[in-house]
This record gives structure tokens, C-alpha cells and sequence, in this order.
């Protein structure tokens, strides 16, 4: 350390400590030995204990992406449309007619596997928030989960699952904290995905994803622009619940006593959002704002200093104006705590007593607890004396990033070794076509997850046009326009296992195909990165393969990165989850009564696979993991440039209504599809279809660039001009109509029973 | 006609009631819980929603609001009101209707288009249906299951003043008797588990059959107080 040693500032005695215990603490509250040296050489001397905290989750990988910025950094992006991008609360996109888009999705794996319910919650609140900060009302949210295998079903190789009470158990109080949360504060939720996979099964996904609409011009920003500005603290009291929850639970791995962990996890409470969401709306409305911050992991500490470093000024606070729920608490305690419901609001003092008022109205407490100040010091006081002085964007920007190590791993060549392709009809339920799709379609990967999304609300905001398990993306109608937004996600832990690269840009192919399926422009994307502990070299290649190929894929289809949330050490006992990158990309329709669903709508509508033709694409499939096959194969190469034409037809056949419905062939192949589309439409549908595949393949193939469209006959000509302009093979499969699923030589099933089993699978499974 | 929603601290289809009220040809008015006071609105919705966070028994906060004993002088007077949901439990805490809703028989929230029967055509939210009609409306709640005593449904159903029940198949809640919404002796207040505000948009998710309620009240004159 050359830095000079400062001894001329003093702190209250219960704040001060002795160079030696300073670092012992710190490397109690997680910092490395190297991160404490940097701590000191900032602020020339050792820290106070509310300071050690402050950089302690500060410096958190959940709150630094100390492990992952360098990465990220190539995801930058940008485009004319592009309103706010990373490092923002939450990207925003212009989607015309003077309103812009927040949309962000985030983790919360962690929390929800030491206390689902609650875990869930706040998971949805945290996101909620992330949204409104930018000064848009939240009005759809969508939730990716992945759990372990509830069991209670027998696999295609005729297993048996015996029940797992801890995965149901999760999945129960996961889907009930998405639920109330959600249904509470009053957003609707127009669709996810739900994934079972072993791989999970320690370590469940709960990712959310949240979409807001404003008046362009109506943008907040988390930026402590004006000296002399107020910081309001609005929102729920500050209480010991949360400690160290996202910054301390997120950044390692669970071994054991996750029980003891349990008060490390935030407490959700709805319907306190809701009146802050609606106080803070009407704040922005009469312009009383100058820069507003959400408070989640690190509460305090972050919103003051990220408000703070990002216009490179600083705070006074005193700790004792916070409206506290236990009076007791310490200085760090009070700066650390994640409780939940929160927001740090900058007002002009004029205008400050408004502020109250409305916040009054709204039955939110307020208190005023900071002024930003020129200079970049950030001084908290406690009782009258200084117990932190220290640079904000030390804490915010400055704090430290690693190109931690790479190595490939050596699983990949074993994956690729292994033949996917080759499943023989008898390994089918022993060759018995209709019943291997009928159990195929009742398993839960493959199920309808209507199970799931009848326990949310798809109507509060009156907008929904397109809502789970409708259509290939939600689709949500703006207020007071004709314009929607669509969007989906998409995530595929098992094909990015077997290949970081090819898998991602398949993903993000997938949700670009989900978006174009219902009509709508694709402009941006968010992602929420699903990765175990980044100090293992395998795991940081995955990590740095997967980012590098997302940034290739939103290049190639015009969608850039606007953002999005990095969840790693997702492992317990040391095993690592699947990588999974999950991709959200959303995109608008200019007029919401274009918008595509999947559902089969009238007789003799005539049967189309646009794209590409089904080619041979097992690996990583719903089918192998059915089957109970290892997990291995090659994926092939997405043909990005096709997809982009795809999207281009689509987006045009939408908006001149050749066609009736639109559902792309992804997981569960073709079966999935057909059986999906007759299902929604209480409709059966006839194709025959010539690959020269072996009917697995031909059956459930996931190979990409694939789309099925039912079209009107009157429509037929116009669209495959459209296709043939375009370049895009537009091949005639079949006709819509009837009371069967047939598939000509393969499969011939009655509608009831394919409904049966596709959307009351996944009820009998859970609760069978 | 100026039908006016309020919005209590937790409301969440207030908005949509107004939007609503405004697609069927109404002039929809925005009330407060805090403020006794109905603007001279002609007739009243209390909307959907978790007001209080539904943390205590849905309704049983909200009903002691201001706004509720302006509406309950407006109800004495033959005013028509509407209790979607959570309204629906408010007017039931407000002892403006009878019965109560717990929780849903199977312990979990619920969000699915179910098949209402229109049972009577006599109250002020009715009058555009024919009694039996079946009408699609969506229904989401956590605690819908409508109850009472015997003597209390078997009175319901003498005097006509069940408004709806779920369809064969479409209970999804275990109300008893598949009671979907009732409405008082005077017949101008209604109180419905389903949200018809939710179904009156062709575009929107839900379908059109709820603009029926909305219709019914402004074809005019309040509904009569039988005997």
C-alpha cells in the first residue's frame, strides 16, 4: 500500500476499528483480501463498520458484475429506437406514437429456493420496481422458471418418477409467490416458460420479466443532477428483513443450512408496491421529480451512491430521518437492509412539501433523509457524527472487475460423441405412435402449463390481447393507443450445456421467431444470465461463450441488448446448473387487432411450414430427456440470416392478414406444434408431411428456422408470393378442420384426448 | 349516463371499469374511498382488485371507507350498484348484500373464462340478458366461493335474487349452489364474482358478453322495489 495512511478523521467508537478486525470483517462479509487493500488505498484509511458493509454488498457480485462486465461490455448496443440501454434501471424502447417501452427481466434463484413464496414475491416486486423507476407503469409481466422434476409421472423409457415433495413444494410456493405478488399489485401476466430438468434441481430458476409504458418524454433517471435536491425516502420502513439478501445469497453457492439463510431473504408486500407505484406515477405526472432510484439489493447504500456517481456528485444523509420499523438497528444495518418496497426520490425543496402530500394521499410513508451536494462525497451521519465518508462512485463504479480464467470444457467433446439422432420407432411406447404422443404430450415439459398460469392474472389493466399458452409471445395493447408489444422469452439450459455458442444464438433465434409468430417489429432484448460460480474456469467459459454469442445473434436480427441481470454461483453442494441464458425480446405492433395467435381458428384453413425443412435435431431435445437418453448430440448451426427473412414475412403477413395463426416449431417438434394450435382452437387439423426422417425425427426434431401458418385459401396466392419474394420455402402441408390430430402415416389421434393430455398433463402430474 | 368507480387504496380494475363504462357509451367517473361523496353519479361500481392487500378478510376494510356510506344512503335510495370481486366482497361486508366469499375450494387463485347463466333479468344490471342466456365472462379471484346458510339461498332462490350461476362444469371456486352473483331485495344492487368489465373488447382477451351489464343499467330507469 503507498498510499498515505490518513489518522486526521475520527468516527463514533462503536463505528471504529482497528486495521486488523477491519479486514477479518471484511473477509467475513465476503470481500477478498485484494478487495479490502483497495477499500483502504480509497479512502487512506480503514474503514468504519458501515462503511466495510457499504463496499461489502456494493462489491457483491450481484451488485458489481465484477465477474461478467468485461463480457458484457461487447453487448452494447444501440439503434435509433433505443431510449435507455445497459447500466439503466431497465431498457426503453420508442415504440411511436410519442410512448416508449421499459421492459428488464432479473433473477431471484436464490431467495426462492430458501423461502419460494416470499423468494417469488420479491423477485416480482424487485422487477416492478426496476420499471416504474424509469417512470413507466408496469402493465405485463412474464415469469421463466425452471424447477427440478416434480416426478410423479413415468418417463418414455417407461420409468417411473416417484414424487419429489421438495420440488413440488417449490414449484407450489413459487407459482403462489409469482401469483400473489402479481395479482396483488395488479399487472398481468401474459406468459413465461416452465422448465423441469434434474439439472435444477438444486438450484431452481425463478427469473421475471417486467414491461412498462410511458409518454417518451416522461423518462426518469437515476441521476443526482441538482445540488440542493432533496432525498425523499418514500415507501415501506427500513427493517433488519433482507440483510444481505440479493448481495449476500446471490453471490455464492449453497452448500448446506439453507435454513439458517432464511433471514436473509426479503419479505414482499404487495400492496404497499401498488400504493408506491401509483404515488410515484403521480409524482412523475406533475413533474416533481429530478432523479429517482429503486432501492433492492443494498437498499441504501446503493440508491445514494448510484444516484450520486452517475452524475458525479454527492449526498449528505442522516440515517436518523429514515423511518425505521426496530429503532435498534445499526448504521450498517439501516445502509444494508434490502427490505423491500422502496424508492429514493430527488425533489426540489420548494416543491418537497407537495411531494409529502401526495405521498400522504397515497397512504406512503415518506421521510426526507439526504440533499445532494457538489463534490462526489458521500457522508452518512448517524446521531449527529460522520460513521461513512467515502467517494459515491467508489462505491457504484469503481469497484473491482475480473477477467477471471477460461477453460473449455472437457464434457463438450464427450456431449458431441454421442449419437442423438438415432431413435428407433420402437423406442415410441414400442412402436405405438398415438399412445407414445399422447404421453409425450401429458409429460410435464411438454404439457400446457395452463396448470401454472390459471393461478395468475392475465386481465387487470384491460390490455391483454395475446395471453399465456395464446399465442408464440404475450401481446399487451398500450392505453390509450392502438399500438401492442409483444414479447417472449425463451431460455434452453440442456442445448447451452452441450454448446454455449450455438445454443444461445438458438435461444435467441426462438424468442426472435416467438415475437415475429404474433406479428410484431422485434427491438430489443433483455437477458437474465443463469450460470454457476464464475471461479471455476469451465463455468467462466460458458459464461464468456454464451455472451459472445448473444451479442453475435442480436447483432445479426437487428434486436440489441437493452439490458438485463447476471446470475451466477447458481450451484449447490458443487454442482453447477446448465448454463441457461434466458432471452426476452420484445418488439410492437402497430395495431393490436393484427396480432397472431397460435390457435387454430377456422375449417379448411390450409396448413404451411414456413422456413426451413425439418431436418434431423434431437440433440439436447425434449425427446431425449423423455426417453430418459443421455443428454448429448451436436446442435446445428441456426441460420441467423433465414431467421431474419422469416421475421421480415411474418411481420408483413401480420399486418396485411393472410394469415390465421402462426406457431413456430421448437421444443417437442412438430407434434408440440400441432397438438399446441388444435388444442387452443378446440380444432383438429390434417397434414402429411414427406421428410424421409424416421418419425422421432419427424415427430419431435427441434431443428430451427421453422414456422407453422394456417392461411384462409383466398390468402394462399399473396402469401406465397410474399415467401417466394423473400426467398423463404413455403411448403403445403395440410388442412385445419375436423375432430382429429393426424398426422398422414405416423399418428391419428381424437381432439379430446390430445387436449386431455397436452392441457391437463401437467394437473394430473402435480396434482395427481 | 355518469357511472362512477371507485378506487380504494389496492383497487386494481378501476381503471378497466371506467374504460368499460366508457366503451358501452357511459361517462365513467372516477370516486374516492376517502371522500363521502358520489358527484351525483347515477350509478355506482365498486371494482376488482385486492384493496388493502386482501391481507385481511377481502372487503372487510374497505367497507368501512367514507365512500361506503355515501353509497349506502345512494342504495337506500334505489341507486344501482354494481360489486365486481373484490366490490362484490365489500358490499358483502357492507351488509348491502348477503353472504360471504372465502377461499376458493381448491386453495388457489383461479383466472379462466367460465360460462355464466344469467338467471334473472329483473335488476338493474340484468335487464339486457333474457333469464337463462349464458354469457362468457372471465373470472380471477383467490376467494370467490360464494356462501351463506340454507335459509339464506333458499330465500335467494325464492325471490329470484340469484343473478348468475356458474354453468354446468364451470364452478370454479365451490360457491354453493354454483351462485355467481346475487343482488339485494330492491334488486338494484348486484354484486358478481366474474369481472364483465373484463369481456367487453373484441380485441382484448375475454370476449364481449359482459358489455350486457353495462347495457342494462343504462337502458334507464332503476329497477323497482317489489314487495
Amino acid at each position: 500500500m503507498t498510499d498515505q495512511i490518513r489518522s486526521d478523521v475520527t468516527f463514533p467508537p462503536d463505528e471504529t476499528l482497528t486495521p486488523e478486525r477491519a479486514r477479518e470483517l471484511g473477509h467475513e462479509l465476503g470481500l477478498r483480501g485484494d478487495e479490502y487493500d483497495r477499500i483502504v488505498g480509497t479512502l487512506h484509511r480503514t474503514p468504519t463498520v458501515a462503511e466495510l458493509g457499504m463496499y461489502s454488498v456494493m462489491w457483491s457480485e450481484h451488485c458489481s458484475y465484477k465477474s461478467s462486465k468485461i463480457h458484457l461490455r461487447q453487448l452494447a448496443a444501440s439503434a435509433p429506437w433505443i431510449v435507455a440501454g445497459p447500466g439503466e434501471n431497465a431498457g426503453v424502447v420508442d415504440v411511436g406514437d410519442g410512448l416508449a417501452v421499459a421492459f428488464k427481466i432479473e433473477s431471484h434463484n436464490h431467495p426462492s429456493f430458501v423461502e419460494p413464496v416470499q423468494g417469488a414475491m420479491t423477485g416480482v416486486g424487485g422487477i416492478l420496481r426496476d420499471i416504474f423507476t424509469m417512470g413507466a407503469r408496469p402493465i405485463a409481466v412474464m415469469d421463466p422458471l425452471r424447477f427440478g422434476d416434480p416426478g410423479g409421472w413415468t418417463d418414455g423409457a417407461g420409468r417411473h418418477h416417484e414424487p419429489d415433495p421438495l420440488q413440488r413444494r417449490l414449484i407450489d410456493g413459487v407459482v403462489r409467490g409469482v401469483g400473489f405478488y402479481g395479482n396483488c399489485v395488479g399487472v398481468a401476466n401474459i406468459g413465461g416458460e416452465t422448465v423441469f430438468d434434474d439439472t435444477y434441481a438444486g438450484n431452481p430458476l425463478v427469473n421475471v420479466l417486467a414491461i412498462g409504458v410511458m409518454q417518451r418524454d416522461r423518462l426518469q433517471l437515476a441521476r443526482a443532477e441538482a445540488p440542493g435536491h432533496l432525498a425523499v425516502l418514500l415507501g415501506s420502513a427500513t427493517g433488519r428483513d433482507g440483510i444481505g439478501g440479493a448481495s449476500v445469497l446471490a453471490s455464492q453457492e449453497f452448500d448446506e443450512g439453507l435454513e439458517a439463510k432464511r433471514p436473509n431473504v426479503q419479505v414482499g408486500d404487495p400492496f404497499a408496491e401498488k400504493l408506491l407505484i401509483e404515488c410515484c406515477l403521480e409524482l412523475y405526472e406533475r413533474d416533481l421529480i429530478s432523479g429517482i432510484q429503486d432501492m433492492g439489493a443494498a437498499g441504501i447504500a446503493c440508491s445514494t451512491s448510484e444516484l450520486a456517481s452517475a452524475a458525479s456528485m454527492g449526498m449528505d444523509v442522516d440515517l436518523d430521518a429514515v423511518h425505521l420499523r426496530e429503532p435498534s438497528m445499526e448504521s450498517w444495518e439501516i445502509l444494508c437492509s434490502e427490505s423491500q418496497e422502496r424508492m429514493l426520490a430527488l425533489v426540489d425543496p420548494d416543491e418537497v412539501t407537495e411531494v409529502l402530500a401526495i405521498a400522504e394521499r397515497w397512504g406512503v410513508p415518506a421521510s426526507v433523509i439526504g440533499e445532494v451536494v457538489e463534490g462526489d462525497a458521500l457522508v452518512l451521519r448517524r446521531r449527529g457524527e460522520v460513521v461513512a465518508d467515502l467517494p459515491a462512485r467508489s462505491l457504484a463504479d469503481e469497484g473491482p472487475t475480473y477477467d477471471r480464467a477460461q477453460q473449455r470444457p472437457s464434457s463438450l467433446d464427450d456431449y458431441a460423441a454421442i449419437d442423438a439422432e438415432s431413435v428407433a420407432t420402437d423406442q415410441l411406447a414400442g412402436g405405438d405412435l398415438d399412445a407414445f404422443a399422447l404421453a409425450f404430450l401429458a409429460s410435464p415439459n411438454v404439457a400446457s402449463k395452463r396448470w401454472v398460469y390459471e393461478q395468475y392474472d392475465q386481465h387487470v389493466q384491460a390490455g391483454t390481447v395475446l395471453g399465456p399458452g395464446m399465442g408464440d409471445a404475450g401481446v399487451v395493447r398500450l392505453p390509450g393507443s392502438r399500438r401492442a408489444v409483444a414479447c417472449a422469452t425463451d431460455g434452453n439450459g440442456r442445448y447451452c450445456e452441450l454448446d454455449p455458442a450455438e445454443g444461445t444464438k438458438r435461444i435467441v433465434a426462438e424468442a426472435y421467431r416467438n415475437v415475429v409468430c404474433v406479428g410484431a417489429r422485434p427491438l430489443g432484448t433483455t437477458n437474465c444470465l443463469n450460470f454457476g460460480n464464475p471461479e471455476r474456469p469451465e463455468i467462466m467459459w460458458q459464461l464468456a461463450t454464451s455472451i459472445a454469442a448473444m451479442a453475435e445473434a442480436c447483432a445479426a436480427l437487428g434486436v440489441p441488448v437493452t439490458g438485463g441481470n447476471v446470475s451466477l454461483y447458481n450451484e449447490t453442494k458443487g454442482a453447477a446448473i446448465h448454463p441457461t441464458p434466458v432471452i426476452g425480446i420484445l418488439g410492437v405492433l402497430e395495431d393490436a387487432g393484427d396480432a397472431i395467435g397460435a390457435a387454430y381458428e377456422n375449417e379448411n384453413d390450409l396448413v404451411f411450414l414456413l422456413g426451413a425443412p425439418t431436418k434431423e435435431g434431437l440433440a439436447g431435445s425434449d425427446l431425449q430427456r423423455y426417453l430418459g437418453l443421455p443428454l448429448g448430440g451436436v446442435l446445428a448451426p441456426t441460420d441467423l440470416e433465414l431467421e431474419a427473412v422469416i421475421g421480415e414475412v411474418l411481420q408483413l403477413a401480420a399486418r396485411e392478414g393472410y394469415v390465421s395463426s402462426a406457431h413456430d416449431v421448437s421444443g417437442g417438434g412438430l407434434l408440440a406444434t400441432l397438438a399446441e394450435s388444435c388444442a387452443a382452437g378446440a380444432i383438429g387439423v390434417e397434414v402429411a408431411i414427406d421428410t424421409g426422417l424416421s418419425p422421432a425425427q419427424l415427430l419431435c426434431s427441434e431443428s430451427p428456422g421453422r414456422v407453422v401458418v394456417t392461411v384462409a385459401s383466398e390468402h394462399v396466392r399473396e402469401l406465397a408470393q410474399l415467401c417466394a419474394d423473400a426467398g423463404v420455402a413455403l411448403t403445403d402441408i395440410g388442412t385445419v378442420g375436423g375432430e382429429r390430430l393426424i398426422i398422414r402415416d405416423v399418428i391419428d389421434l381424437p381432439l379430446e384426448e390430445v387436449e386431455t393430455a397436452l392441457l391437463g398433463g401437467l394437473a394430473a402430474t402435480l396434482d395427481g | 349516463m355518469r357511472i362512477g368507480v371507485v378506487t380504494f387504496p389496492g383497487s386494481l380494475d378501476d381503471r378497466d371499469a371506467q374504460q368499460a363504462v366508457r366503451s358501452c357509451g357511459g361517462d365513467a367517473v372516477a370516486l374516492w374511498y376517502a371522500d363521502a361523496d358520489l358527484k351525483g353519479v347515477d350509478a355506482v361500481v365498486l371494482p376488482g382488485g385486492f384493496s388493502y392487500g386482501d391481507y385481511l378478510r377481502c372487503g372487510a376494510v374497505a367497507h368501512r371507507a367514507p365512500v361506503m356510506s355515501a353509497v349506502t344512503a345512494f342504495v337506500a335510495e334505489g341507486g344501482p350498484v354494481l360489486g365486481i370481486c373484490n366490490g362484490f366482497q365489500v358490499l358483502c361486508e357492507a351488509g348491502l348484500l348477503p353472504g360471504a366469499l372465502t377461499r376458493n375450494e381448491g386453495l388457489r387463485f383461479v383466472c379462466r373464462d367460465v360460462a355464466l347463466t344469467i338467471e334473472t333479468a329483473d335488476t338493474a344490471w340484468t335487464r339486457a340478458f333474457s333469464p337463462g342466456q349464458v354469457a362468457i365472462i372471465p373470472a380471477k379471484h383467490g376467494e370467490g366461493r360464494y356462501v351463506a346458510d340454507a335459509d339464506t339461498l333458499d330465500a335467494l332462490e325464492a325471490e329470484d335474487r340469484v343473478v348468475a350461476r356458474y354453468a354446468a362444469g364451470c364452478n370454479p371456486n365451490g360457491s354453493l349452489r354454483d351462485i355467481a352473483g346475487v343482488t339485494n331485495a330492491a334488486r338494484n344492487v348486484v354484486g358478481l364474482m366474474p369481472h364483465p368489465e373484463h369481456a367487453v373488447d373484441e380485441t382484448l382477451i375475454g370476449g364481449i358478453d359482459g358489455r350486457g351489464f353495462f347495457q342494462s343499467v343504462m337502458q334507464g330507469t332503476p329497477a323497482t322495489s317489489p314487495a
